[in-house]
């Protein structure tokens, strides 16, 4: 059991965890994921590593409530526990060697972009941060990301904070104004990440995106993660999460990540579904 | 005693019928009760050169274990078992007898052999019904040994070091110990509680087991040595990287490896509604492959509720590796053989969903290399298959994590740890066995990969020691 050591609402839909796991505190880096379950009934869900505290052994997370097993997560309070915890997952993100960054997260992706940021700006890459949001009543972690830019450009889709529009529009201005990055890492929505691409290639700036694939085991055993990079598949759990943005075939991703909306929906549903049946059938008996 | 049962056939074993148990994913076979037992066990001649013994990887003591059950003492024929196979009770359900011990027996020369595998299933089910489970009390030597995995290799390894007095700790990356027992060996074929129950069994006899931890990710081998003080490591970590056809379309949703498949449905429950884990509610499906593990996927896709499921194979029945028994299960149940052919491409809708498979004929040519004679298309013989699920259940390979986090552990080009007849690989302390040194195999040759490491890992801290 994994113990619930500090939890944090940052809003309505995003909650920051600390855990208790040892092992996975004194592993963990940039990049790299755990895999958690609530209870023994609940589903296995990767969640990037948002932070390591050596000192407590306690892992950070910070996550979107979606669906059933996010939500049930977001309601467990401080000294709960939860069933399993298991990681560091994945790839470490290859950071070295960057002079200066562009970091650009969409939605939670700003979330799983957080601990790059952290790094890069550690190791002493000069680090731009663009974060986008729907609505200013959904902004995150503006102040952890303000510790670590150089320059931090908040943008919402409908203006009500910060800078009115997409992501990949301040990127476009920037790049137009002549700012020289060396490496670009774009985490999101899909058709956020491929819009990144879209401007990065034909400037030959290394990106980088992480791909969320659905995924059971995180070990290379299942497969169920595969992703095409560069016209080969791979296994996102072992292979990445994160690979290089100008290989991958994003229209396959947003494929196989459609595999269970069906079923997913149908689960988190299941009480309106029954009403509506209820409903039909009365209306038939009629 | 009894008069000698020379009957040419087996005592029958009771199973559910086909049509039942094609919808549920309780036990197929209900096992032999005492007087079935007592019957079958009169079958056996008592050879004298007990050929039976050569034809089992471990050498269990065939007619001595089925004279005790003509004595009646079944806890004895347990304990003559246990002797040298740790897991009579997995293995008398899913040894492949007909290859193994049973194919030597003398009673199969005229008629059926010996039911060895049913008997060994028996004695072990009465031991588990008529006793507790208790600490033996081994003396303890206070020095440490890691194993890595906990599928039959590690759990016969760990077993045999603890009885030797070890302080054993078992590190295992899923959320559950057994391994493929667990996560790929169905429900139908091999209960969950059974396997629980040795591994309840090896934490009282004082082997820990850590779930959830990831050996090359959440700890290293070496950190083993030199920050957790193992004296020594067992890997067992099984061959778990599934193998893909590399044809168009494979990556369709709706297209599983076997691995996702059984790991979804078995160890996460799937077909149980209080489980969260979804699964793909299919109408029809194809598995690829002729091993168990196709007869387990499709077997599973039946019970999920399948209406038409397809086993599609390169090469005949007589190639078929898979159990004879198996076979005959899945084809009772309803599952349609699709021989001598071999898929050629996944088509999918615009969604991205399976609609169908297309194949080819085969035919069988010369024998290749592994002396099965090889499968060649035929031409002109192509031909689509309308499914809206894909299981791929053609071979897995070892998964590279432990390799590429160990430094100087040798491997063999597809990824098998190298280790000699001991199981000691190329580094000084660590030992391996199972499907990770051979590729997929056995449960039994795991199991007794495992019993030999134990061994070798003891002889090699005493040396240490002086
Ligand atoms: C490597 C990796 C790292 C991730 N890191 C984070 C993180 O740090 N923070 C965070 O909030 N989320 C992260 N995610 C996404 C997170 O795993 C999904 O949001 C989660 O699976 C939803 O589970 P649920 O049971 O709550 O919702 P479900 O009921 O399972 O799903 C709700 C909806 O989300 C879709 N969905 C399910 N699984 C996924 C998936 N893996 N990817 C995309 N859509 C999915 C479903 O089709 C459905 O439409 C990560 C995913 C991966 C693969
Ligand atoms: C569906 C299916 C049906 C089968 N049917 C039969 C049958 O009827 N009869 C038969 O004899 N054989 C059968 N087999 C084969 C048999 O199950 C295997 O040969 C046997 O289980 C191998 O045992 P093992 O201990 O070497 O490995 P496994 O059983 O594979 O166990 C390895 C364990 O190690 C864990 N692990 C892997 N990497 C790590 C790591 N880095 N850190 C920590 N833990 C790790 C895995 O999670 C797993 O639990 C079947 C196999 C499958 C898949
Ligand atoms: S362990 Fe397997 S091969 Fe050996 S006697 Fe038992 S059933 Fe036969
Ligand atoms: S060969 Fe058959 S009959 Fe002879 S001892 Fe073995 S099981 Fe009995
Ligand atoms: S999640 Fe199973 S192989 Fe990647």
């Amino acid at each position: 059991m994994y113990k619930i050591a500090r939890k944090q609402v940052l809003n309505d839909n995003v909650t920051r965890m600390s855990i208790v796991a040892p092992l996975v505190a004194s592993k963990g880096k940039p990049g790299q994921f755990i895999i958690f379950r609530v209870d023994e009934f609940g589903e296995r869900i990767p969640l990037t590593i948002a932070g390591t505290n050596k000192e407590d052994g306690t892992v950070d997370i910070i996550f979107q409530t979606v669906g059933k097993a996010t939500r049930m997560l977001s309601q467990k309070e401080e000294g709960e526990e939860i069933l399993d915890f298991v990681g560091p997952l994945g790839k470490p993100s290859e950071l070295e060697g960057a002079k200066r960054a562009c970091v650009i997260g969409g939605g939670v992706g700003t979330a799983i972009a957080y601990p790059s940021a952290v790094a890069l700006h550690e190791q002493g890459t000069k680090v731009d941060v663009i974060v986008g949001f729907r609505n200013k009543d959904i902004v995150i972690l503006e102040e952890d990301f303000g510790k670590v830019a150089d320059n931090l450009y908040m943008m919402t889709d409908d203006g009500s904070y910060g800078e009115h529009g997409f992501v990949t529009k301040k990127l476009e201005d920037l790049l137009e104004a002549g700012e020289e990055y060396d490496l670009v890492i774009a985490i999101g929505p899909v058709p956020m990440m491929k819009a990144v691409v879209d401007l990065t290639r034909p400037k030959g700036i290394r990106t980088l995106v992480s791909l969320n694939p659905i995924m059971v085991d995180g070990t290379g055993m299942c497969g169920g993660c595969r992703v095409l990079i560069g016209g080969k598949s791979k296994f996102a759990c072992v292979d990445g999460p994160e690979f290089d943005g100008f290989e991958v075939d994003f229209e396959d991703l947003t494929r196989r990540n459609r595999s269970y909306v069906d079923e997913e929906k149908a689960r988190d549903h299941a009480c309106r579904m029954e009403l509506a049946a209820l409903e039909l059938s009365s209306k038939k008996a009629e | 005693m009894a008069k000698r049962n020379m009957s040419p056939e087996k005592v029958e074993m009771p199973t559910q019928d086909p049509l039942v148990r094609a919808r549920n994913f309780k036990e197929v076979a209900h096992g032999y009760t005492e007087e079935m037992a007592r019957e079958e066990a009169l079958r056996c001649l008592q050879c004298k050169h007990k050929p039976c013994m050569e034809g089992c990887p471990v050498n269990v003591q065939i007619p001595d274990f089925i004279q005790l059950i003509n004595e009646g003492d079944y806890i004895a024929a347990n304990q003559k078992i246990l002797e040298t196979n740790v897991l009579p009770a997995v293995c008398g359900r899913v040894c492949p007898q007909e290859t193994q011990c049973e194919e030597l027996c003398v009673r199969g020369i005229k008629g059926e052999p010996v039911g060895i595998g049913r008997l060994e299933r028996f004695v072990a089910d009465y031991f588990r019904e008529h006793s507790e489970p208790a600490p033996h009390d081994y003396e303890k030597n206070g020095r440490k040994v890691a194993v890595v995995g906990s599928g039959p290799a590690g759990l016969s390894c760990a077993g045999d070091l603890a009885r030797m007095g070890y302080d054993v700790t078992i590190f295992e990356s899923l959320p559950e110990g057994g391994g493929v027992l667990v996560y790929g060996i169905p429900e139908f074929r091999l209960p969950n509680d059974i396997v629980k129950n040795e591994i309840n069994q090896l934490s009282l006899d004082g082997v820990k087991l850590e779930t959830n931890t990831i050996v090359g990710r959440s700890i290293t081998v070496d950190e083993l040595f030199d920050e957790f003080g193992f004296e020594a490591v067992f890997i067992g970590s099984g061959a778990g990287l599934p193998v893909f056809l590399n044809i168009p379309g494979e990556n369709s949703v709706g297209v599983y490896s076997a691995n996702e498949y059984l790991t979804r449905s078995n160890l996460m429950r799937a077909y149980d509604a209080r489980y969260d884990t979804p699964i793909r509610q299919s109408k029809c499906v194809a598995v690829v492959g002729g091993g168990n593990v196709a007869m387990d996927s499709a077997r599973t896709a039946l019970r999920l509720g399948a209406e038409k499921v397809y086993i599609v194979y390169r090469r005949s029945f007589d190639e078929m590796p898979a159990r004879t028994e198996e076979v005959h299960h899945a084809q009772e149940e309803g599952v349609i053989f699709n021989n001598l052919t071999n898929p050629t491409a996944i088509l999918h809708d615009e969604r991205g969903e399976v609609v169908g498979m297309t194949c080819i004929r085969m035919e069988l040519g010369e024998p290749d290399a592994s002396g099965r004679r090889r499968p060649i298309p035929v031409e002109g013989s192509e031909f689509t298959l309308e499914v809206d699920t894909v299981v791929i259940a053609v071979g897995t390979n070892p998964n590279p994590l432990i390799k590429s986090t160990t430094e100087g552990l040798d491997v063999t080009e597809w990824g098998g740890i190298i280790a000699d007849e001991k199981g000691a690989t190329s580094r000084e302390g660590i030992f391996a066995g199972g499907d990770a040194v051979t590729g997929a195999a056995t449960v039994i040759s795991a199991a007794g990969a495992g019993k030999v490491a134990a061994a070798a890992i003891d002889e090699y801290l005493k040396n240490k020691n002086n």
